[in-house]
């Protein structure tokens, strides 16, 4: 069993050896200069058994503080949805479950299929024409719909709310690097879009209005507003939505939004840590040669039977890429995969009732924790299912001392925004019990007393 | 064979330039749209925007492939054919009349006798039009 983890045995080295003619693995490396090699065995412990090595990585996961044994108030981008079970299933199946998307149309119709399905959904959900087959993740959909935004404005600056969060603005950063589009900030000194320092910084060479809603803060912002100020200037709306929370909220795409990116992980999609996530991408018709990544179509065949196929990408990705104004060539086919079963599974009404539990136990949420001495609520403005909240403590200290408690309270802001050091980002999802967030609002009234 | 008017001139991609005043109409010729087969997406440039002669001033997509438009002529945009968005098949339909794609204001009006006459354009093509 020397080869315990490794596929090959030391018969087929052996004989791989032989039909190539070398006499040892040694041979292969001659060339390497002997100084730009290691000349002693990696530092490794001898392998563990399969029991042995099971128990070691339980034990090690066991450290974790994962939301299945902690009551997880955590959001920020990520959120602790139920994840229904056949989900599972479906993308276990072999068909579907492969380390490469399959996309040739006369192999791989039923992957095709579903694809499209994803995208008919999320263009319903997000009120826009055209979605394509998804991309990492809600940061670098966002920073693809910024290029986009400036490869069909030909204008270079691009006008940022500070609610969108600053994990994705950082990406977006990093993307408009490259072409030199230059990034202005928008204020939010009440958790939402401050409208007056918008419509000074938006003007003829901004190629977009970029917000999210609701945003970082949790805060809704008025995204009818922000349209009309984006298109009097000539530019793009890009709303940032959170698909999960569009059984309830208004279609972004309903109030003017041009583009409509997000993270589409709640839709069935585990938390992981963080990844893999799923960007969602949506537009209108009129963007439709200029959307980045994969699009599935429907068709007809020589006999005239409906299939699917790969469309319009002939530019970005095959005859014209010297051209290309996104050199993203792939998505999450098995995450969207996930996020249509979800949408499925759950249907409209299942889907509304996501968003209406959500909301309303994140209300009563903050209805509860804010009747505690000096907690409050930081912003003014309405929220949904993520609020954020000022402590009379430090909130890493609130964190650790009710982690002992297996509850999770929340994201502390001091790391993404210096002037909310005192602040706590607490999502709500479905999932959460009236016990529980009984029990949190206890359990931080004994740290803040 | 080839369709090639008389009073146009032409460039080795295949656009055609007709003075009109002093404005120049720009279009893509018969042979290049028999080339494209059936043009499906034609992307122009706004008015005012400026077009420099043998530089791409936009983008024809067919069924078979995406090219370039070419500039024939230097010059300000002063109207983009505002009906190809809609009906790129005006293109091979009529690539000569309703096809035509943008009507320019030369910098330099002289430019347009370095472009090939009918005569010589169809000599191109005949040899292949590469």
């Amino acid at each position: 069993m020397a080869n315990r983890y490794i596929a090959n045995t030391s018969a087929e080295q052996r004989e791989m050896l032989r039909t190539i003619g070398a006499a040892s693995i040694e041979d292969l490396l001659t060339k390497i200069p002997p100084k730009a090699r290691l000349s002693r065995p990696l530092a490794l412990a001898p392998a563990l058994s399969e029991t042995d090595l099971i128990r070691h990585l339980r034990a090690l996961a066991a450290t974790n503080a994962d939301a299945d044994r902690y009551v997880c108030f955590q959001g920020a981008g990520s959120y602790d949805h139920y994840v229904p079970s056949p989900i599972n299933h479906m993308i276990s199946r072999g068909e579907f479950f492969t380390a490469y998307t399959p996309y040739q149309p006369e192999a791989s119709q039923g992957t095709l299929r579903t694809i499209y399905e994803y995208q008919t959904m999320i263009a319903e959900l997000t009120g826009m024409d055209v979605a394509n087959a998804s991309i990492y993740d809600g940061a670098s959909s966002l920073a693809e719909a910024a290029l986009m935004a400036h490869a069909a404005t030909e204008r270079m600056e691009v006008v940022l709310a500070r609610g969108v969060n600053p994990l994705y603005r950082r990406v977006v950063a990093t993307y408009c690097d490259g072409p030199g589009i230059r990034l202005r900030d928008v204020a939010a000194p009440d958790g939402v879009l401050d409208a007056d320092a918008a419509r000074k910084l938006v003007g003829k060479k901004t190629a977009a209005l970029i917000v999210q809603s609701p945003n970082f803060y949790g805060c809704l912002e008025d995204i009818a507003a922000a349209a009309e100020l984006a298109h009097a200037a000539g530019a793009l709306l890009i709303v940032v939505a959170d698909p999960v929370n569009l059984g309830v909220l208004e279609a972004p795409g309903r109030l003017g939004a041009d583009i409509v990116v997000g993270e589409g992980q709640g839709l069935g999609v585990p938390m992981s840590f963080g990844g893999p996530n799923l960007g969602v991408f949506a537009a209108k018709n009129e963007l439709v040669r200029r959307i980045p990544g994969r699009l599935v179509g429907v068709t007809v065949d020589a006999d005239g039977q409906r299939g699917f196929v790969l469309t319009l990408q002939t530019r970005e990705q095959h005859i014209r890429r010297a051209k290309a104004t996104s050199n993203i060539c792939t998505n999450v086919a098995l995450c969207a995969l996930m996020a249509t079963v979800y949408m499925a599974l759950l249907g409209k009404q299942g889907l509304q009732r996501v968003g209406e539990l959500s909301a309303a136990k994140a209300h009563y949420a903050a209805e509860q924790l804010t009747k505690l001495p000096g907690v409050t609520l930081r912003f003014p403005s309405p929220f949904f299912k993520e609020f954020t909240l000022r402590l009379p403590k430090s909130p890493a200290t609130v964190m650790s001392r009710l982690a002992r408690k297996h509850i999770l309270p929340g994201v502390p802001l001091r790391p993404f925004d210096r002037t909310l050091g005192d602040c706590l980002l607490v999502a709500v999802t479905e999932q959460r019990t009236r016990e529980e967030i009984d029990a949190f609002a206890a359990a931080l009234a004994e740290v803040v007393r | 064979m080839a369709n090639v008017p008389g009073d146009l001139k032409y460039t080795r991609e295949h656009e055609w330039a007709k003075r009109e005043g002093d404005r120049v109409r720009v279009g893509i010729t018969h042979f290049a749209q028999e080339q494209l087969g059936d043009v499906v997406f034609v992307e122009l440039p706004k008015v005012g925007a400026k077009v420099t002669a043998h530089q791409a001033f936009g983008v024809v997509e067919s069924v078979k492939a995406v090219s370039d438009l070419f500039a024939p002529i230097s010059g300000e945009i002063v109207e983009a054919n505002a009906e190809l968005p809609q009906k790129p098949e005006t293109v091979n339909k009529d690539p000569y009349g309703k096809g035509w794609m943008i009507l320019v204001k030369p910098s330099n009006a002289a430019e347009l006798d370095q472009l090939l006459t009918a005569r010589q354009y169809e000599e191109f093509v005949a040899q292949g039009g590469h």
